[in-house]
């Protein structure tokens, strides 16, 4: 057997995984744990576009801006994501100066273009490599989460300075952007959904039966 | 037809009947290769257990300070809190929002919620609001960011460290255990196990 649960009019619950049977038209609950039936998610490439669209736009700014403002007796200093990934390197610390660069700069990028490329790939019906694809797409879910390291790390530092007296460290205006990235990505993520690179894929070469 | 022995995959949409996939630890989708299950002899009850002390380490976490820093005799304390605070009043409460939400509210959530689920099974109950009390599971599992957080203050700690004398407080401590107890329960908890239990 080598059918999707959906051409069989059966229907897998987002949530719990349960099969169940297709309902008539005006959708269901799933009789196990209550969430929205769906075959597909609804509208799924539309709001991916458009979660994905919104970030697209914020990176800039999450880039350009600064994240963090010290302000110190010996003057003042904006960082930006980017010169903080420096002044890591410059200190020695090049495994962390990696680290962020990678979650912080890396990853929103790639998961930027790498749901371009499938949402043009399945809009395109492209049957090539699904396999591939389904790889990306799970590393693409699992990494996202990793870029609010340097949220974490302006609160942290915002909190621990701030009461001194010979500096006060501010957020950003960075900050915020970044934040909605993350957020705005990790949602774009979770609206599109996976089992639409499978839809065009022809079945499984089968050995062709000996007459 | 006997839905319990179906399982289509989450990611690729796959019909497969359980009996098809062997009985190993983890089941794997036959196209796509997305986990389908993971199953473990007392899994639940590890589940379980293992709830219990992240509880007991979430309320250290949040109780203590994250990071101290101490500059010419005066020091300040980070609290998880605290940080939510200091953000809310630079006119950043979205941002404030948002590390209170993955930080704290989250973790949280995910803890009561398997408690929730899990505490009266344990005795054969299957507790009021089961169907919701899962979806918020599966929710806060995704939003959820201990993980993350213990790396962020490590790499505070580096960037204060030419500031200041910088310490690393017990809820460091608490978080990093945290995080590890957490992926333990990741590993543990087997959803199939969870509703089979509950007669669902």
């Amino acid at each position: 057997m080598s059918a999707s649960a959906a051409s069989l009019g059966l229907l897998a619950c987002h949530t719990c995984h349960l099969v169940s049977r297709a309902p008539g038209p005006g959708g269901a609950l799933c009789p196990r744990c209550g969430s929205r039936l769906h075959f597909r998610k609804p509208g799924s490439i539309g709001r991916t576009w458009a979660l994905l669209i919104a970030a697209m736009a914020l990176y800039v700014p999450a880039n350009t801006l600064p994240i963090m403002l010290t302000r110190s007796l010996f003057g003042s200093q904006d960082d930006t994501i980017i010169s903080g990934v420096l002044f890591l390197w410059g200190d020695g610390s090049w495994y962390l100066a990696l680290i962020v660069f990678v979650a912080s700069i890396l990853v929103p990028l790639a998961k930027i273009i790498g749901l371009v490329v499938l949402l043009l790939s399945v809009q395109l019906g492209a049957d090539w490599r699904p396999d591939q694809r389904a790889r990306l797409y799970r590393l693409i879910e699992s990494v996202g989460r990793w870029s609010m390291l340097d949220i974490f790390v302006v609160a942290l530092l915002v909190t621990v300075v701030q009461l001194t007296a010979l500096a006060s460290v501010r957020a950003g205006p960075a900050a915020l952007a970044f934040g909605a990235v993350v957020v705005l990505t990790m949602a774009a993520a979770r609206s599109f959904d996976p089992r639409l690179i499978w839809d065009p894929a022809k079945e499984p070469r089968e050995r062709s039966i000996p007459a | 037809m006997n839905r319990a022995e179906l399982l289509a995959c989450p990611e690729c949409d796959l019909l497969q009947s359980d009996s098809a996939v062997p009985r190993p630890r983890k089941a794997r989708c036959a196209r796509c290769g997305a986990t389908l299950y993971q199953r473990h002899e007392q899994g639940l009850n590890r589940s379980l257990a293992l709830t219990t002390a992240a509880l007991v380490l979430l309320a250290l976490a949040n109780a203590f300070p994250v990071l101290s820093l101490e500059l010419q005799g005066e020091r300040t304390d980070a609290t998880l809190a605290g940080a939510v605070a200091a953000l809310w009043s630079q006119n950043m409460q979205l941002v404030a929002a948002l590390v209170l939400f993955t930080a704290i509210i989250m973790p949280l959530a995910e803890l009561a919620a398997l408690a929730w689920l899990l505490v009266p099974l344990r005795f054969g109950v299957r507790a009021p609001r089961f169907g919701a009390v899962f979806r918020l599971l599966q929710f806060a599992k995704r939003w959820g960011m201990v993980e993350v957080l213990v790396l962020g203050t490590i790499v505070s700690f580096v960037k204060l460290g030419h500031l200041a004398s910088v310490q690393a407080g017990i809820a460091l401590w608490s978080f990093a255990a945290l995080m590890l107890v957490m992926a333990a329960i990741e590993a543990n908890f087997d959803p199939g196990e969870l509703w089979a239990k509950a007669g669902a």
